[in-house]
């Protein structure tokens, strides 16, 4: 296998640099929605500024490029260890070149790593061998102020009065934006699952925040589920970064999972508006990044 | 649109009311988690006995922050390498972690305005009508479009801290803010906490 260093560095550099284009276009949307002079639409024009703004200069979007969140899928035969230390590399020359702010901070000693390199979950990496010749890896980059609004709930939960069905995890994901206002960078993304245990949950409800803005749920009742959430999030009324306004959620991604029958978890990672996830695929010598 | 230039006097923060956009141009400094804990404990509290450059420190940022502005942002920094610094990405973080400190911080060093994003709760309210002083929201994310306000840096102190919880001193000029929270007890973000909680109950019901 070649050394893909290089290729990776693209992605992280893409990814902090260059929003993706269905997060861009509901930002838009969501822009002309609000109000003509509200802070809402000033807060969303200057977020469309600086899109444009980072994507020409090539630097951050936003100076919080969180945890990098490498999945790998690999053709069979690939070295699990050498793509490791291929991606390791990379997130270190990326941080030197200043595509990602230095974010490994040792919790016991509280010592800043300074190069984005800590235990093995930092950055996280997961692998996954799957059928065909190309490796296929995404990339997203999940800031701490949004990070810190995710919610777990255990149902049912009494305070909310919501059961064990799709009305209590209707409830409870309200709840969680309610209770997030403004502090994740509304507007936001929900990543939700349903059912798992508390750690697969988490997991899961972040691999829902890989499905495109505007691809809908496969299942059609999950997807109409969806769609009632986003609209009864937006009523209410949080808005962009919490200055009250139309637009509070751009979108809502629902992924189910088996549970234990002792077990009813829903998890809620919210996504900021600065959405940065991107793909690459590598086919031979030939690298792409749709 | 108000420019406000630090130092601020108390006249014009009495001026300011939220929903206000203002244009801040000056020396500021960055100070996030680490920093308001450690301010808080080595000088205001004083549970911890000053070390290292501590005191040194706080001599040298006593003189800014006071009639100044803090501003809780950790930055991404080019030339880190050659200590010829250059802000290359510099939204705001989320402020309310510092509500346990912000009001003290504010008292201590009679700090005028503190930048951030998400707002901050009663604590701080209270200390923004005290002081008196005002709560500046800039725009979440928005770090490559803020970085063009900051004209240069003049300094950092505690780089020990890391990047991102370091004390950098940088001259910003029209940096964009709004006013979300004022001298006179008004907080947007109060106010639309209980909007939305109103809503919330509706549909909760429903």
């Amino acid at each position: 296998m070649d050394d893909l260093t290089s290729a990776f560095l693209e992605l992280i550099r893409l990814t902090s640099t260059d929003l993706s284009p269905d997060v861009e276009e509901s930002l838009i949307l969501a822009r002309d929605q609000e109000a003509a002079g509200s802070a809402a639409k000033s807060a969303l024009e200057a977020v469309l500024q600086n899109v444009a703004l980072a994507r020409e200069q090539s630097t951050p979007i936003c100076q919080d490029t969180g945890t990098p969140i490498f999945y790998v899928q690999h053709p069979q035969g690939w070295s699990t260890r050498k793509l490791r230390e291929q991606i390791r590399s990379a997130v270190a020359a990326a941080t030197s070149l200043a595509y990602l702010r230095p974010n490994a901070v040792d919790a016991i000693s509280g010592i800043n790593s300074g190069n984005n390199l800590g235990d093995e979950a930092f950055p996280t990496i997961h692998f996954e061998e799957i059928e065909g010749e190309e490796l296929i890896v995404d990339l997203m980059l999940k800031g701490g102020g949004c990070e810190n609004v995710g919610a777990q709930y255990s149902l049912p939960d009494r305070r909310l009065a919501a059961g064990r069905d799709m009305e209590g995890v209707r409830k409870v994901v309200l709840d969680a934006v309610y209770k997030a206002q403004g502090k994740g960078c509304a507007p936001g993304v929900l990543g939700v699952a349903v059912g798992g245990d508390r750690g697969s949950s988490y997991y899961g409800s972040k691999e829902s925040l890989f499905r495109k803005l505007d691809e809908p749920n496969p299942d059609p009742d999950l997807d109409a589920f969806e769609e009632r959430l986003t609209e009864e999030a937006n009523r209410l009324g949080i808005g962009p970064m919490g200055f009250g306004g139309v637009t509070t959620v751009l979108g809502t991604k629902i992924k189910g999972m088996h549970r234990l029958p002792a077990s009813f978890f829903v998890s809620v990672s919210y996504m900021c508006w600065a959405h940065r996830r991107r793909r690459m695929v590598v086919h031979g010598s030939d690298i792409q990044y749709p | 649109m108000y420019n406000l230039s630090v130092p601020i006097s108390d006249e014009q923060i009495r001026e300011l009311k939220v929903g206000d956009s203002v244009s801040l141009s000056g020396v500021i400094i960055t100070g996030r988690d680490t920093v308001h804990k450690w301010m808080i404990e080595t000088f205001i509290k004083e549970t911890r006995q000053p070390v290292g450059d501590d005191l040194e420190v706080y001599e040298a940022i006593k003189p800014l922050l006071d009639g100044g502005a803090i501003y809780h942002c950790g930055p991404v920094v080019a030339g880190l390498d050659t200590g010829d610094y250059r802000f290359v990405a510099a939204g705001p973080t989320t402020s309310t972690r510092e509500e346990p400190y912000q009001g003290d911080v504010m008292r201590h060093f009679n700090l005028k305005a503190v930048i951030g994003k998400g707002g901050m709760g009663p604590q701080t309210l209270a200390a923004c009508h005290e002081v008196p002083g005002v709560y500046l929201h800039a725009i979440g994310g928005a770090a490559s479009l803020i970085a063009q306000s900051v004209q240069r840096v003049i300094d950092v102190h505690k780089l020990d801290f890391g990047v991102p919880e370091a004390m950098w001193v940088i001259e910003v000029k029209d940096l964009p803010v709004v006013v979300t929270m004022d001298s006179h007890n008004s907080s947007i973000h109060a106010e639309v906490e209980t909007q939305s909680m109103v809503e919330l109950e509706r549909l909760l019901a429903s």
